[in-house]
């Protein structure tokens, strides 16, 4: 297959961050946002574009254990630190997080567009604070848009992942 | 994957291949039983019979299920998996009657590259490398192929109906018939009469004689065995896995950031340029002409396309594109269209109503005399209502990735319709649909808004004149200002009541008919004299179906003012509403059952309400209950109950995730749907002017769901959507006395 080479341009910046545990090597330019260095140039798609405005919350990735917002964040700003994506936050070999386990228990996804971004969020939520109340789980997620609308089940998982409620189970009727 | 061409099949090597009526059996070469399902004449899809059918009992095929010689059944169907649960939906109902073992019932979408839609790569497909189908197929499989598949993309996946029809039609058919085979070719084998064989988790027992086998050990014989065209399906009393809360299979992937999604594809072996487009913030424009001197100059910019009907910039990462592309100056040619603002809209609307008067327009539905009932009535009431533009706001931007080489495309899309895309692309690059390959993984999202092909004819052109392979990219700015959207509407309506209160005049006037055709007539309540007027207006921006189509007006429209003429008559809403469906038992049932779950008249905390509404749509009949609390002044969602029926619900906990997402959907138009002209452009662009509801705004939920039949006769995605907004407008009625006739409420209370 054909494909031009010399279309692409020279680069000059390279940014430096630890990706789940990794050291990497980015070339992009600094005003970059994480997202999409993350996506295009570390080639990692888990975490998702959603509005590009700080508004939706599919790219929520977390910066040394911190939720944000990725596509409103400079690659700039996670030089030298920690990246954590929806790639990276499974146990070894494979094992799901417990809040992965819920959302597996509670079939939360639709699309499952917004999920990586959900869990991203809910996972620093949880790590916070390990039996949020309602208004906790509000206020740690409203930044996160379900078109698809899964909210409830969103926040039974929550609960279930903090042994709050019992999983569901899969002969009920 | 082995190409052969017509020449060089080899016809000795053919299968055999029966066909009876709508199903037919093959063997697979190398072993095993392959079937292919056709669409029975009288579903929707029969009218293409006659089409592409080439003679009588020639069947439709849009569907196979194949027993591998490994034991694993995979049915291959033509629906995408949009987040529905559909494939795992239709491989419960394809195991239950096929007593497979669950674990080995595969579920794949039919994929649309040039493969599937040529013969012979198509067998490829079903069954690689030496299947062969026999000739009888042969004059219609084109045809067949594209026709049946882009109705099934088009109607079928868009209308909450892959398991109404696939699933009931296919599947269930499909495994009971297979199961039969299975069971005659181990019967003669054996010596034992079939009655005495039984089934359980893909294998043959024969309890007598201590035999059993895996079916895959007579997979290949039950090809030679008479196929039953009408097998008895099971009752529900026999279900093992239909009826059950199983777990979807598409799930997994989506929790750790594996599930790929059109956005996603990073097609191997290519290196990918990245595009942001801009398109006409008016439709039907043009460019005069751009400047981009500035976009030329910047960082990773490839090439900048003026393309008339949109201009493309291309760089190394979509965020260079994007960008640049915010710095182009474009001036668009000039609009013909009068409608500049929403209020030229309305006042389109308003004319067209005005012409059609108290009789006028066209004739939608018409009982008794409504007219002169109207005339006599002890009371009549009236009311105009509004409904605005709504954009379909799917979670992934759209976005398509396209390569063109050598005389041949490629393209990666999420998509409700790959073979439209198909043909589409193919036609704008002058290609044969052969040399058009679509690739469609998961969508994130699509309510409507990914059946049509603009997309991809977009990035087709775009990968055209670079001559490398692009990604283009939407943002949610284009997506939201410059696409297709559920339409505005407006209607007039009109009741008569009798001494009593009780409705026995309807007359209603609105100017937008789309789909499906019944969504304008309230048929659940008997109202001896009933007017259903349809009086078209023109639309200022491009319609696209949206989740339930026109039920989504209507819906507000009619159960607003049903509660209008409740009110009107002293009565309560809901009594009111039970009275009027007297000698229909699976209504009455969901509206006692909502009253019931929602403790409807009972006590609610100071400056609560609670609103009802019910809808039929796409076969599901479905009451909510909304409990609003106005204490503070502005709605705020307490609760939503949702009772619903569906005929019998395969798998009830995806059913209602699907009716909580689109009570949720609904909601969210209701509270905050709403795009404004400003010079004929939308002024609304992304998230934060067109408001979703949030975690903190979703009231609690609880969907209970009746069983009244022992088929699945509605569907999912769709019917928990039309009586969310009206509920909610009729809780705030209710708390506040205030009548919300226009959308979106939160606006009204601003
Ligand atoms: S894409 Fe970053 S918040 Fe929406
Ligand atoms: S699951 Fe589709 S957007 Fe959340």
């Amino acid at each position: 297959m054909l494909i031009a080479t010399e279309k692409k341009q020279e680069r000059d910046a390279l940014a430096n961050f630890i990706l789940n545990g990794e050291s990497v090597n980015i070339d992009a330019e600094p005003e970059m946002p994480l997202l999409w260095a993350v996506r295009e140039k570390a080639g990692l798609v888990g975490t998702k574009f959603g509005c590009g405005i700080a508004q939706c919350g599919a790219c929520t990735m977390h910066l040394d254990g911190q939720p944000v917002r990725s596509c409103s964040t400079p690659v700039s700003m996670a030089e030298g630190r920690e990246v954590t994506t929806i790639e990276g936050i499974g146990g070894v070999d494979g094992m799901m997080s417990a809040v992965q386990q819920a959302w597996i228990s509670e079939q939360v996804p639709q699309c499952g567009y917004c999920q990586s971004g959900q869990i991203m969020s809910a996972t620093a939520l949880l790590r916070d604070n390990p039996s949020p109340s309602d208004d906790d789980i509000d206020a740690a997620m409203k930044g996160n848009i379900c078109r698809c609308g899964t909210y409830t089940r969103i926040r039974r998982a929550i609960k279930v992942a903090s042994g709050q409620l019992e999983p569901r189970s899969e002969e009920e009727a | 994957m082995n190409d052969l061409t017509p020449g060089e099949k080899e016809r000795s090597k053919l299968a055999k291949w029966s066909r009876r009526g709508f199903i037919g059996a093959g063997v697979l070469a190398g072993g095993g039983l392959l079937i292919g399902i056709g669409v029975r004449p009288g579903n929707p899809i029969g009218k293409l019979a006659p089409k592409v059918a080439g003679g009588a009992g020639e069947q439709l095929v849009n569907s196979w299920v194949k027993i591998d010689t490994n034991n694993i059944i995979t049915a291959i169907v033509p629906h995408c998996e949009m987040g529905q649960g559909a494939h795992s939906v239709l491989a419960q109902m394809l195991a239950d009657e096929l007593d497979a073992d669950w674990d080995k019932v595969r579920v794949q979408q039919a994929p649309t590259d040039g493969s599937y839609v040529v013969t012979d790569t198509a067998r490829m497909f079903v069954a690689p490398f030496t299947m062969n189908a026999a000739d009888w197929i042969e004059p219609t499989w084109n045809g067949l192929f594209t026709q049946v598949a882009r109705m099934a993309d088009a109607m079928l996946t868009g209308g909450s109906s892959s398991i109404r029809t696939t699933g009931q039609h296919s599947m269930r058919i499909a495994g009971a018939a297979a199961r039969g085979m299975l069971v005659g070719a181990a019967a003669d084998e054996w010596g034992v009469p079939a009655g005495e064989i039984t089934t359980e988790n893909s294998t043959l027992f024969h309890k007598a004689s201590g035999k059993s086998a895996s079916y895959a050990e007579f997979a290949t014989a039950a090809a030679d065995q008479p196929m039953d065209q009408t097998p008895a399906l099971k009752t529900p009393d026999q279900y093992k896995l239909m009826g059950k809360s199983k777990a979807r299979t598409d799930i997994p992937a989506k929790i750790n950031g594996t599930a790929e999604f059109g956005i996603d594809a990073v097609p191997e072996g290519l290196d990918l340029s990245y595009a942001a487009i801009v398109r006409p913030p008016v439709p039907g424009t043009s460019v005069v002409s751009m400047d981009s001197a500035r976009a030329k100059s910047m960082k990773g910019v490839l090439q900048i396309l003026n393309m008339e009907t949109f201009v493309a910039v291309v760089a190394d990462s979509y965020w260079q594109a994007q960008q640049a592309a915010n710095t182009i100056g474009i001036e668009w040619s000039k609009s013909a269209s009068p409608i500049k603002t929403m209020d030229d809209q309305y006042a389109a609307f308003a004319a067209a109503l005005d012409e059609a008067g108290e009789t006028g327009g066209e004739e939608a539905a018409k009982k008794g005399d409504a007219q002169s009932t109207l005339g006599s009535a002890a009371k009549t009431i009236k009311a105009e209502y509004k409904a605005p533009y709504l954009a379909h706001s799917p979670m992934e931007p759209i976005n398509c990735t396209a390569h063109v080489a050598d005389g041949k495309c490629d393209i990666w899309a999420s998509t409700q319709v790959p073979l439209m895309a198909r043909s589409g692309v193919a036609e704008t690059l002058g290609f044969d649909a052969e040399n058009v390959t679509v690739h469609h993984p998961y969508l994130g999202g699509a309510f409507g808004r990914r059946l049509g092909v603009d997309e991809m004819t977009l990035a087709a052109r775009v990968a055209q004149a670079t001559g490398y392979p692009v990604k283009v990219i939407w943002s949610r700015e284009e997506d939201t200002q410059k696409a297709l959207y559920r339409c505005a509407d407006m209607a007039r309506m009109r009741a008569g009541l009798d001494g009593d209160g009780k409705l026995v005049a309807f007359d209603h006037v609105f100017t937008q008919r789309h789909d499906p055709a019944e969504a304008c007539v309230p048929a659940i309540y008997n109202i001896a004299n009933t007017s259903v007027r349809h009086a078209p207006a023109d639309l200022h921006l491009p319609f696209q179906a949206w989740r339930s189509v026109d039920h989504s007006q209507q819906g507000f429209f009619i159960e607003s003012f049903i509660d209008e003429a409740a009110h009107e008559a002293g009565a309560d809403p809901l009594e009111y509403r039970m009275e009027m469906l007297k000698g229909s038992p699976r209504h009455v049932a969901v509206l006692k059952k909502v009253r019931e779950i929602s403790d409807w008249g009972g006590e609610t905390p100071k400056g609560h309400a609670k609103g009802v509404a019910m809808v039929e749509s796409f076969g599901t009949i479905v009451a909510e209950v909304i409990e609003v609390d106005m204490t503070s002044g502005k709605p705020k969602l307490v609760n939503a109950w949702a009772v619903c029926d569906a005929g019998y619900v395969m798998n009830p906990d995806g059913f209602r995730n699907q009716i909580e997402g689109g009570i949720v959907f609904g909601l969210t138009a209701a509270m905050y749907g709403e795009l404004e002209l400003v010079d004929g452009a939308i002024k609304q662009s992304n998230f934060h002017d067109y408001k979703m509801l949030r975690m903190d705004e979703t009231p609690n939920i609880e969907v209970a769901i009746i069983n009244s039949g022992d088929v699945p006769v509605g569907g999912a995605g769709e019917p928990g959507l039309p009586p969310a907004a009206p509920a909610f407008a009729n809780a705030i009625y209710a708390a506040t006395g205030k009548r919300l006739r226009t959308l979106p409420i939160a606006k009204q209370f601003a």
